[in-house]
């Protein structure tokens, strides 16, 4: 009943453009994604690159920019491993090169242009960024590992809607006027579960001797949909069904288009396989340049029923999850589950927390265990937070045995604010940022590249050359903290008045209680008193 | 303050207080009385409205349709229930992993510290199943959450099926914006509490459970769901959480708001709703309605499973299906389509509740009794302390008869230290006994006497309070002879404002267990002398005990219940009341066995050993 897909869209633009899309099933949902490469030797010549973030590279000197858009959460243990991992809300991390001296201004102006491009609010600043120090290398070529040209910030509560997908629909060559990008109809792919958005640009090589460098952007799209409520729990599904559109033609400036369907369960035509994170997949692949493809009605529509309706997915060995312990307003534990499901072997993982200043972590209660034993994690990089200045910055490195939980938790105390501090909707509790895992798991499969070498271009975009593992990054969910939080109503003004009136008839009572009154005389009148200094004077005694 | 400051008009103002003490607190007993009563006359009364603009009027039409299916699936669960002996735990994973739902389990276990005889348990096993239906595109952050205890017998079965249909129901909708948590916990309210405190990761009363594997962020609003048969004539709302916490007041509108969309009958306490307010009967009824929720909330205890959420900042109610032969009859898709509309407004909230009220009485679901108008009745009786004790300060501050000398001053206020601090020990160490004698005396007792557990648990207790009224309190016999006139006063006027403190707290917290203490501790506080006849004073104080509170409140509650009781059962049932009340505070924490045992007994005891002055 729970039959869900998951359909992958690959967009790749290779000097020439190609575009590829992969579906593959999954337990409960329905994944897309879309992949956008482009490489121009010179960012003055705008061909296939757009030309907005062009200027914005070469202005704010960025080396690589990561942005993504993500409406929901990634369920690592229904869906199995992430494609392209990101976590709930915006998440960008950018390498600056070495000759930006101010760093964080760049930073700040940077995001600024990019909430304009992408109409996001991505209000970065120092409040709210750090610098890791080892979980996000850059993925481009240079070997910059200095990591105060890195900013990393996510804002958890970002809402993506349509005003987000179509700028980034514009940023492709063909805009959605043709090719793969003409099913993403906005109206269908946000009535799904999980939908996130990315936008990577990193340098290049041009060619196999590095001579020149390029840029490369890729575009992805991960899109979920759930067969449960729109299937009928039919394992089934077509292009027309979950787009309403079918494909008529493929990008004329496209080098390659290709869509990938995940056909591993039902394998009847063996075009493609493929080792993809760890699992072994086989693909029936459509090529969109082709004319063939498309047949005699020349718009070309898939549908896949499958003859099992149990799916079959390879356990992730990988999962993680966080939540916060503890239910008073003072303070809380943060809680932090690291799985290992691999039979047999233990590999390290790095975790990344970027907790707000508003929750006070005591490092010292820091403790890491797994299988009941305290676990040393052999990296440590901690950066304290200021009040209204910097956030927590903690990054471990932890090794994981076999067929374990590991558990990282931290103690936290709650922070009163200050009034004006508080945000319109106070009570709705405040944001603490996904932590990030990224790992190298041992892969299980072992290692055939035989069939990939037919389809190079899949090949680069699923790093696979090292045969024993691969790697990967997941993110933990959100979490939402409530702190002491006055009421900001009626009743509040009523305490602060009555908190007045009590102080006040509190000193005047205790004043009575604690003085002991007596009748003095009354103070004579000037004339007396002037009379009574002359009398002094004379050495008579006063009246 | 220019009157107080003023050494005349001060000390006129003071003798006019001292002279008229007495019937000015007279007065002020019979008016906080007469406010209380006054509290459910219609004009008093507030109307109810919803708060929260998020929950406010939607052009949504229930669609639920499934009621049939709900009862066939309940008498399936009973088929399963009564094979497995118990909670059918594997059939449960599997009916909530076919509806779509993300499943979990979680063990726990408990030995309590004596045999429930209610509900004959003592070692406790069990397994809560609950599975969580993700929300499209939502983080994770927030959830909802729907409960149905598994009750022993054929209890309950129909709310278990309507859970079933509902989370198939629900998890066919794109609209949710949090995750729904669907749980079916066993044995009642300590499969609550571990599951609770299993998602929260605390541990307060020392229960053992498997951590969870399983969460969906923070719980925003639970509803608990107790259904026992296909027919239902009416809903009832069950509000009285632990400790006398209440969930917020929208949540009560919402129920009571889609009562009336579907017009369904609801009751309150078990009372109909009327609307006759002018009529005398229609003011008794809400006279009764509102005292029986003041009984209950004094009580302490959780009236059900949604009131061990409370404590965890979730607003929660329990929603009973009653089948009593009325004519009106509700279709199950009816009471389906009810939730369906809650559920769906409680999605909406952008915040937790927290727009409505917190402290409230309720003398009808369409009328409520906001804090600041119950409060002062509560005032009334707590200022009758307050000016008995000006009353003595003046007393002793006035220059003693006999003028001997310095000495003769520092020897009596020495001695008077004495004669207040003795006293102030040994009734704690009383109370500490009451608390702490009866659950580790019991295997003692047992061995000695021909009772059960249980039994010798609440005996204990009855003697230990027995005994605390024979013990000599004081010990200026042994060190000064005569107890003095002076060293009544000193100790009067401590125990008089640590009994005013203790209320004032008491009410703040719990208004209604504060107000019960109040209605019968402050006529003692205020009376008694040592100068009173001794056997009639010793009655009245006796009958105005706390353990007397308890027994008449329990008569009062079955009373207005209309389900009265002989003497003989009220006896038997303030018994199992007392080892309930132990057992609450042992198992969930409730708090107001230890508030009784050590610090309001306590207190009286300082009267009775000032009527025993001499």
């Amino acid at each position: 009943l729970g039959a869900t897909f998951l359909l992958f869209l690959l967009l790749l633009l290779l000097l020439l453009i190609q575009k590829h899309m992969i579906v593959q099933p999954l337990l409960s949902g329905f994944f897309q994604c879309g992949r956008h490469v482009e490489r121009a030797h010179k960012l003055s010549h705008y061909r296939l690159f757009p030309k907005s973030l062009g200027q914005v590279i070469s202005k704010f000197s960025v080396r690589e920019l990561h942005i993504s858009l993500t409406q929901g959460y990634w369920r690592t243990m229904q869906w199995g491993q992430p494609y392209q991992p990101s976590p709930p809300g915006a998440e960008l991390w950018v390498w600056f090169q070495d000759s930006v001296t101010d760093v964080d201004g760049t930073w700040s102006e940077l995001t600024n242009v990019l909430s304009g491009i992408f109409c996001a609010s991505l209000n970065f600043d120092s409040i709210n960024s750090i610098q890791p120090s080892a979980s996000f290398k850059p993925l481009g070529i240079g070997n910059v590992t200095d990591h105060r040209f890195l900013r990393y910030a996510t804002l958890p509560r970002e809402t993506v809607c349509t005003e987000n997908l179509t700028p980034w629909k514009k940023l492709l060559p063909c805009g959605s006027k043709a090719g793969l990008a003409v099913l993403l109809k906005s109206e269908k792919l946000f009535h799904s579960s999980f939908h996130s958005q990315a936008v990577h640009i990193r340098p290049v090589c041009q060619d196999a001797q590095c001579a020149t460098t390029s840029w490369e952007l890729r575009q992805t799209l991960n899109v979920v949909f759930d067969l449960y409520v729109s299937g009928q729990g039919k394992r089934e599904w077509s292009l027309f069904k979950m787009f309403s559109r079918t494909l008529t033609e493929a990008c004329p400036l496209a080098s390659s288009s290709k869509i990938y369907v995940d056909v591993s369960d039902n394998s009847e035509v063996l075009t493609a396989q493929a080792v993809v994170l760890g699992d072994r997949r086989t693909f029936s692949v459509y090529d969109l340049t082709q004319k063939s493809t498309f047949g005699t009605t020349s718009s070309l529509n898939l549908l896949i029923r499958w003859k099992s309706s149990d799916a079959h997915m390879l356990r992730p060995l990988l999962h993680a999850e966080r939540y916060v312990a503890g239910y008073r307003l003072q303070s809380g534990e943060i809680h932090t589950l690291m799985y290992n499901n691999h039979p047999y072997r233990s590999f390290p993982v790095l975790l990344l927390d970027l907790v707000p200043w508003y929750l006070r972590l005591y490092i010292h209660t820091l403790s890491v265990t797994s299988k009941g034993k305290t676990n040393r994690p052999s990296y440590i990089h901690y950066e304290p937070s200021k009040d209204r200045v910097k956030p927590h910055t903690l990054e471990m490195l932890v090794q994981l045995p076999p067929n374990s939980v590991t558990e990282v938790t931290v103690h936290f105390d709650r922070i009163l604010l200050k009034w004006t501090e508080y945000p319109p909707d106070p009570n709705h509790g405040f944001y603490v940022g996904s932590s990030v895992v990224s790992s190298l798991v041992p892969s299980i499969v072992a290692m055939d590249t035989n069939a990939t070498h037919e389809c190079p271009l899949f090949n680069s975009f699923f790093p696979s050359k090292e045969e024993t593992s691969y790697f990967v990054r997941l993110y933990t969910e959100p979490l939402l903290v409530n702190l002491p939080t006055p009421d900001f109503s009626m009743p509040y003004n009523v305490i602060c008045l009555t908190c007045t009136v009590v102080a006040v008839g509190y000193g005047s009572l205790f004043n009575l209680l604690t003085r002991n009154f007596q009748i003095g005389e009354p103070r004579p009148g000037v004339a007396k008193r002037i009379a009574n200094v002359i009398r002094k004077m004379r050495g008579v005694p006063p009246l | 303050m220019g009157l107080l400051s003023d050494p005349t008009r001060r000390r006129a103002l003071i003798s006019l207080l001292t002279r008229l003490n007495t019937p000015i607190c007279a007065v002020c007993y019979m008016a906080g009385v007469a406010w209380f009563m006054g509290l459910a006359f219609e004009p008093f009364t507030l109307r109810m409205h919803m708060s929260e603009n998020a929950m406010g009027s939607t052009m949504v039409e229930e669609r639920f349709q499934a009621g049939e299916r709900a009862l066939v699936t309940a008498k399936e669960f009973g088929v399963q229930k009564n094979k497995a002996g118990g909670m059918p735990v594997d059939w449960l994973v599997k009916a909530m992993q076919d509806r779509g739902l993300e499943v979990f389990t979680q063990s726990f276990s408990r030995t309590l510290p004596f045999p429930d005889e209610n509900k004959e348990r003592f070692m406790v096993k069990g397994t809560n199943v609950y599975g969580i239906l993700r929300a499209p595109r939502a983080p994770r952050t927030e959830a909802l959450m729907l409960t149905a205890p598994c009750s022993q017998g054929n209890d309950n079965n129909q709310a278990v099926g309507m859970l079933l249909v509902l989370a198939q129901y629900f998890r066919s909708q794109v609209y949710w914006a949090k995750d729904i948590i669907f749980l079916v916990n066993e044995h009642d309210l300590i499969g609550m509490q571990a599951w609770l405190e299993g998602y929260h990761h605390t541990n307060i009363t020392g229960m053992e459970w498997s951590p969870l594997q399983g969460r969906a962020g923070a719980i925003q609003a639970a509803l608990s769901l107790e259904l026992s048969s296909d027919v239902v004539t009416s809903l009832d709302i069950v509000l009285e959480g632990l400790n006398g916490q209440l969930p917020n007041l929208d949540l009560v509108n919402l129920f009571y708001a889609f009562c009336q969309k579907f017009d369904v009958l609801c009751t309150f306490q078990g009372k109909l709703q009327r609307n006759d307010w002018d009529s005398p009967s229609g003011y008794s009824h809400a006279v009764q309605t509102m005292m029986l929720m003041v009984l209950k909330q004094a009580s302490g205890h959780s009236w059900g499973d949604h009131g061990l959420f409370l404590r965890y900042q979730v607003e929660a109610v329990t929603i009973k299906g009653i089948n009593s032969y009325r004519q009106y009859k509700t279709t199950t898709t009816t009471v389906g389509r009810l939730l369906e509309g809650m559920y769906r407004k409680l999605n909406n909230l952008l915040e937790r509740l927290h727009q409505s009220f917190f402290f409230y009485l309720l003398p009808s679901l369409s009328h409520f009794v906001s804090i600041s108008y119950y409060m002062p009745a509560f005032g009334l009786l707590a200022a009758i302390l307050l000016l008995r004790a000006l009353n003595l300060w003046v007393e002793l501050s006035a220059p003693p008869a006999t003028e001997d000398g310095v000495a003769n001053v520092e020897q009596q206020s020495s001695s008077g230290v004495l004669s207040v601090v003795t006293p102030l020990v040994i009734s704690h160490l009383t109370g500490v006994a009451l608390y702490t004698l009866p659950v580790h005396f019991q295997e003692m007792a047992v061995e000695h006497f021909p009772v059960s557990e249980t039994e010798a648990v609440v005996l204990t207790a009855i003697a230990v309070y027995t005994a605390g009224l024979a013990l000599p309190h004081n010990t200026h016999r042994f060190v000064s002879g005569e107890g003095t006139e002076q060293g009544w006063r000193v100790l009067k006027l401590v125990a008089v404002l640590y009994l005013a403190v203790l209320l004032g707290c008491t009410a703040l917290l719990n208004f209604s267990l504060g107000f019960i203490l109040a209605l019968t501790l402050v006529p003692v506080a205020a009376g008694v002398t040592p100068h009173m006849p001794k056997f009639p004073t010793a009655c009245v104080m006796v009958v105005l005990s706390p353990a007397c509170t308890l027994l008449f409140s329990v008569f009062a509650f079955h009373e207005l219940q209309e389900t009265p009781l002989s003497f003989q059962d009220t006896w038997l049932l303030f018994l199992s009341v007392i080892s309930q009340g132990i057992l609450d505070h042992a198992l969930y924490g409730a708090l107001v066995f230890p508030l009784l045992a050590m610090l309001v007994y306590p207190c009286w005891l300082l009267f009775w050993n000032i009527l025993f002055w001499k």
